[in-house]
């Protein structure tokens, strides 16, 4: 065997076990999803399963209840991302000042990246309980309370995910900053820039690569997020955090309806795709590389 | 230092101070609601600094509420991915880096595209396969899905990128095979990024909660995440529990993180700078 | 255009000084290069100019005024990085317009000013490129470009030409004196390069480890270096050190060097006699100075005042390496004691064998006389 087959032989081998798990629980559950799609699940378990080809797919994708957590799930993204670059941008530009002690501000900026979603969740979901909680004693006391508060629930719970994964922004929009050369602004100083100016015509067209990435992996893990719905509101109320997510867990595991929820994992790995490939291509072409 | 100077560099502290208060401020109401004594919890104005440390609310999530065998169960389905991830990461990523063979390119992208695929899009088919496998409410099952990642390949395949040629070169006359190489050169000097994606493996599987919901049913089998949602369903009136219960949640995660920083942020710029 | 000072200007991190105690004026119109070997606080002094510093001691006057809390950007300096800063998202134009922008000056007058510093630099095709498609020397321009486009009080240059290949640098070198000249701007330029500081300076500031060694015309570094440093610093090849001992007897002062004994001139025999505790001293003879001659046997090597003249007696040397340059021609020569010794020869001259012993010799004049252990320089 020549030598050439032999390193081919290898890299395949290499490369089996991973592709192994992929191909079972990443491909597979692809196709089976799809597939699991065409069957209408009976009200009653026991009895099999109905063959309908793609009319469960007009009927789920073209309810009210998909559009509505679309819609939700749309907005949430819409809260969270933004929200989350701003403040982590914020606190990194804040946490770049070469001040004495510096370091520690960047330690507990960087600090909520030890938190889990679960964490996050109990901890926010206890303080705005209404009897338990923090909130009325700084006055806030909605009602109903806020997370069963049509209109502030989903904000709540996308202030939760904000705190949650600050850390994690901190970190990555203070990498950024760090790439930017520090003669860069030096010169920018002293070329008679203010400080503002300096951030807006230096430093943020060079931290465009930054804030790409930024955007693009938190609308991804915007549309993944789960575990604060379940935490904190399991979809209501009235079905206003109902993200895909948590659709898709809700027909499964509480109205045993497998089909339905293959239709909208399908729906939602589209959705995420088609959103990653449209920011891919039109936001990458106003993101400037430092040389 | 002029006056003005000086009233610049107050405020400027200033304001990180209080941007640092209220970051942390939620973790510190847990700490202190974990210490206080049931009565004080509701108590208005709310008390911000426990006068009388009440310790056991610990000792009572850690057995009844089982938080310990909860942290267990995390523990090991956390070793089981983190090895599975490293392992298959640097077999992978080294074929990529080193090796030559038709569609390198086409499987390199496969790889890849698996990160567009997520959980909560493939629970529903993994659910039944891993039922099927006979592998529900077992370690096994809690680990399976998630033994391999694109990420690390990607990851690793950047670092063994960055080992000069020459090395594989002058290895290879020295009549070393590459399973060799790789342990004896290619890893070690891959140090950094093999750290890296330790650290990222870690917290990525200690913090999964979607899967450990749907595939464990039984409390013994139980990882940390879930076992928080029990906890607090079952203190409702223990709202310190369920608080001290959070901390010991917590705690592994922000110990470690403390300890590996560097690689963490390291991790994190891998994808970002570069773009 | 204004002056630039340094009043008892100290900078320390932590425990290192890295400027102690400069004084220091830049006049008006002048081109200063601060001369040293890296490290030794020159980059620190500007940055210290430009307000990127803040000096730990001591006063920095720009014009007239204070300027040790003022902002860098309401200085009025304008600075060329070693690497040229050169914002790499905006093109070349942005670039040099950038300064201007940041004064909001209006588009017109922004526009015209932009022409004009393209037109003196010769960038004019290149302003709509981006810094990441031009070559070094045009980068460097583009930055000369930013730094004159608005009329600052004093420039700032660090080792601008660092980055250059040599040919360009030679070119670039007659083109900045030019602009200087032209402008009539004050210039504070750093160099480890001596032979720009030597053609590009009206005065030369030499430092070392933060301290200030000489300040004066280039010429008169030369001639009359105030320490060793400088003396070995500047001057390419370097000035010739001989250690030696002084032995007073008699109306002469006589320095013991290996191989030999140098009889020196009154003016500086008697200077040397006033600074009773002397004994070690160092010689110094830039190489240009030096003679070869026949070696002659035995005898004690001096006649005389100097080293002798080149048909007396000099020190005794061995030809060690001889580096042939073309125009001229670098002589290694060892003395009895190892002492390395550089004797330059015009290339037209008879060239010695290695291996040949020969006699090194110089007139009184050409000497130089230092403390051995201070390396101050001992003068009539």
């Amino acid at each position: 065997m020549t030598r050439r087959r032999r390193e081919a032989y290898l890299g395949y081998a290499l490369l089996l076990p991973a592709l192994v798990v992929f191909g079972a629980f990443v491909f597979y559950p692809l196709g089976r999803n799809i597939y699991l799609g065409f069957f209408r699940n009976p009200p009653f378990p026991n009895l099999p399963k109905r063959y309908v080809g793609f009319d469960q797919y007009g009927e789920v994708l073209g309810s009210s209840d998909f559009w509505n957590s679309l819609k939700t799930t749309v907005l949430f993204a819409l809260y969270t991302v933004p929200t989350g670059i701003a403040l982590g941008l914020g606190l990194a530009v804040l946490a770049h000042q070469k001040l004495k002690g510096i370091a520690i501000y960047r330690t507990i900026f960087s600090s909520t990246v030890a938190t889990s979603v679960a964490v996050a969740s109990v901890i926010f979901g206890t303080l705005f309980n209404p009897q338990v909680g923090l909130l009325p004693s700084i006055g806030i006391s909605p009602n109903p309370p806020i997370l069963d508060n049509p209109t502030w629930a989903l904000p709540a719970v996308a202030l939760v995910t904000v705190w949650q994964s600050l850390g994690l922004t901190f970190i990555l929009m203070s990498s950024g900053l760090q790439a930017i050369p520090d003669e860069l602004l030096e010169a920018a100083a002293v070329d008679g820039a203010t400080p503002w100016r300096r951030f807006r015509q230096v430093t943020l067209p060079l931290l465009t690569p930054t804030l790409f990435f930024a955007g693009v992996v938190g609308t991804i893990f915007a549309f993944q997020s789960f575990g604060q719905i379940d935490l904190l509101t399991q979809g209501g109320p009235l079905h206003k955090t109902n993200v895909l997510t948590y659709f898709i867990y809700s027909e499964l595991r509480l109205h045993s309806n497998p089909g339905t929820a293959a239709v909208l994992a399908t729906a939602l790995f589209v959705i995420t795709l088609a959103l990653t490939l449209i920011q891919l291509r039109f936001l990458e072409r106003r993101v400037h590389y430092v040389r | 230092m002029s006056a003005d100077r000086a009233v610049r560099l107050t405020l400027r502290y200033l304001v990180l101070t209080l941007l640092a208060l209220i970051v942390l401020f939620p973790i510190y109401v847990t700490v202190v609601n974990s210490l206080l004594p049931g009565a004080d919890i509701t108590a208005r104005p709310p008390k911000l600094f426990p006068s009388n440390p009440q310790w056991h609310a610990y000792a009572d999530a850690w057995s009844d509420g089982h938080l310990g065998t909860y942290l267990k169960n995390s523990v090991i389905v956390t070793a089981f991915i983190m090895a599975g991830q490293l392992l298959f990461s640097i077999l992978a990523g080294y074929a990529f880096a080193f090796l030559e063979f038709p569609f390198k390119r086409t499987l390199f992208v496969v790889f890849l595209a698996t990160l567009m695929v997520p959980l909560e899009v493939t629970f529903v088919a993994n659910l039944t396969t891993v039922t099927d496998l006979g592998l529900y409410d077992t370690y096994a099952g809690l680990a399976i899905p998630f033994l391999a990642t694109g990420f690390g390949a990607f990851l690793m395949r950047q670092a063994f990128l960055q080992v000069p040629r020459d090395l594989h070169d002058a290895a290879r006359l020295d009549g070393y095979g590459h399973l060799r190489f790789l342990s004896r050169v290619a890893v070690p000097l891959a140090r950094p990024a093999v750290g890296a994606l330790a650290v990222f493996s870690f917290l990525s599987a200690w913090s999964q909660y979607l899967w450990p919901l749907v595939v464990t049913k039984d409390d013994r089998l139980r990882t940390v995440q879930i076992g928080l949602k029990q906890l607090r369903n079952t203190n409702i009136d223990h709202v310190n529990v369920t608080f001290a219960g959070v901390v010991i949640a917590a705690l592994p995660l922000v110990v470690l993180l403390l300890i590996f920083q560097k690689q963490l942020v390291r991790g994190l710029s891998a994808g970002a700078v570069k773009g | 255009m204004g002056r630039v000072a340094f009043e008892s200007v100290t900078k320390r991190f932590g425990d290192v000084t890295a400027v102690d105690d400069l004084t220091l004026e830049i006049h008006d119109e002048e081109l200063l290069v601060l001369l040293g070997p890296s490290g030794c606080g020159k980059t620190t002094a500007l940055r210290m100019v430009a307000g990127l510093d803040d000096p730990t001691d001591g006063v920095i006057r720009i014009g007239d005024r204070v300027v040790n809390d003022v902002e860098a950007k309401d200085r009025d300096v304008a600075m060329v990085f070693q690497s040229y800063a050169l914002y790499p998202h905006m093109t070349v134009r942005r670039n040099v317009e950038f300064p201007l922008r940041a004064r909001d000056v209006p588009k017109e007058d922004r526009d015209s000013l932009v022409m004009e510093a393209a037109r003196s630099l010769g960038i004019e095709d290149l302003l709509d490129r981006k810094p990441a498609a031009l070559s070094g020397g045009q980068r460097q321009r583009v930055a000369l470009a930013r730094a004159i486009v608005r009329r600052p009080a004093a420039f700032l240059m660090d080792e601008p030409l660092s980055n250059l290949d040599a040919k360009l640098r030679v070119q670039t070198r007659a083109e900045l004196v030019e602009l200087q000249r032209r402008l009539a701007a004050t210039v504070l330029y750093v160099t480890h390069d001596q032979t720009e500081a030597m053609t590009m300076g009206h005065r030369v500031a030499i430092l070392n480890r933060g301290v200030l060694q000489q300040v004066d015309a280039p010429q008169a570094v030369y001639e009359r270096p105030a320490n060793l440093f400088v003396a070995q610093f500047v001057g390419t090849p370097p000035m010739n050190t001989i250690a030696g001992e002084v032995r007073t007897g008699g109306n002469d002062v006589v320095v013991h060097v290996p191989g030999g004994r140098v009889t020196l001139p009154a003016a500086l025999g008697a200077a040397v006699r006033r600074k009773a505790t002397t004994r070690d001293v160092v010689l110094g003879v830039r190489p240009e100075h030096l003679v070869l001659g026949a070696s002659r046997p035995a005898g004690n090597g001096s006649a005389g005042e100097g080293m002798g003249t080149a048909d007396g007696a000099g020190l005794p040397a061995t030809v060690t390496v001889i580096e042939s340059l073309g125009h001229e021609r670098h002589v290694v020569c060892r003395l009895e004691d190892g002492t390395l010794v550089i004797v330059r020869q015009a290339g037209d001259e008879p060239v010695p064998s290695v291996g040949a012993r020969v006699s090194i010799a110089t007139d009184a004049e050409h000497l130089h006389l230092f403390e051995a252990t201070s390396g101050s320089r001992i003068e009539p």
